[in-house]
């Protein structure tokens, strides 16, 4: 049996534990996410701190900016992992979307992601 | 002087500078001075992702860079020179008139270093050189963002 995916979100400051406790409160599940914060630690230590949460499991990495230290630490460490896939622009319509279906692909799950988290940006 | 800034960061290129100084600053050039990235074309394309655009970066190795920073000394841009390491920078600032002030951005701890403030861990050897430089007329003080008040060297080891 195919292990759930795990999902690691990864952000500056606090806001990575904050997204995954929200996560946690609204749906009541708690073993979907883990929280990785940059704060504190040089690239190296940061790359670590995510290959630690990835684990050897299927995995997408939620990263809150398209640039910045957490996406080129996931990336660097990440790019081309067949069992991995990096999402940016993280947000909690995603993340709800994700911990509701983890039996997709890593791929399949960041195709998904992306068209969640993209449609619950909008003006009105 | 259009060397605006001159960092040490062990994160290189990543939000505090393209965005907490860059905006403030106006930067419109990063220089990144690391022979790692400047050989690597996975890592050069990595750290152009994390750049917004309006800022230009190049990435050189240590020996191009005295040559280059004279010619940006005296051109229009903006620019922040960047080095990973305290090592790195002394050399540069050594080599370099155009390094005139050395800003601590982010050292952070590691087998040796001691806190001296939250982003800021230093081993005696690098806190020796960063004296050193300081004696010879390059002023260093720690600052991971300019609205952060500047910490002198001098009340930093103190």
């Amino acid at each position: 049996m195919t292990a759930p995916l795990r999902g690691v979100v990864v952000c500056h400051g606090e806001l990575a534990t904050a997204l995954v406790r929200s996560v946690e409160e609204i749906t009541g599940i708690r073993d979907a996410l883990v929280p990785v914060s940059n704060s504190g630690c040089d690239r190296g230590q940061l790359e670590e701190r995510i290959v630690a949460a990835v684990g050897n499991t299927p995995a997408v990495v939620f990263v809150d900016m398209p640039s910045g230290s957490c996406l080129l630490a996931a990336v660097r460490r990440l790019a081309g992992a067949p069992g991995a896939r990096v999402v940016t622009g993280v947000n909690l319509a995603m993340l709800l979307e994700f911990v509701f279906d983890r039996t997709l692909t890593p791929d399949q799950a960041a195709e998904r992601a992306v068209a969640t988290g993209g449609k619950a940006i909008s003006s009105r | 002087m259009s060397i605006v800034v001159a960092r040490v960061d062990d994160r290189l290129v990543h939000g505090q500078v393209v965005i907490g100084w860059g905006r403030p600053l106006e930067l419109n050039r990063i220089v990144l001075v690391d022979a790692e990235v400047a050989a690597s074309d996975f890592e050069r394309d990595l750290y152009r992702m994390a750049v917004p655009a309006g800022i230009e970066v190049e990435f050189l190795r240590p020996a191009e860079a005295p040559a280059r920073l004279a010619v940006l000394g005296g051109g229009p841009d903006r620019v922040l020179v960047l080095t990973g390491t305290v090592a790195g920078m002394t050399w540069l600032a050594r080599a370099s008139d155009q390094i005139r002030a050395v800003n601590l951005g982010g050292i952070h701890a590691g087998p040796g270093r001691r806190e001296y403030l939250r982003y800021v861990y230093l081993t005696p050897d690098e806190l020796a050189d960063l004296r050193s430089l300081e004696a010879g007329g390059v002023r260093v003080t720690a600052q991971d963002l300019p609205t952060s008040a500047p910490v002198s060297l001098e009340s930093l080891a103190s």
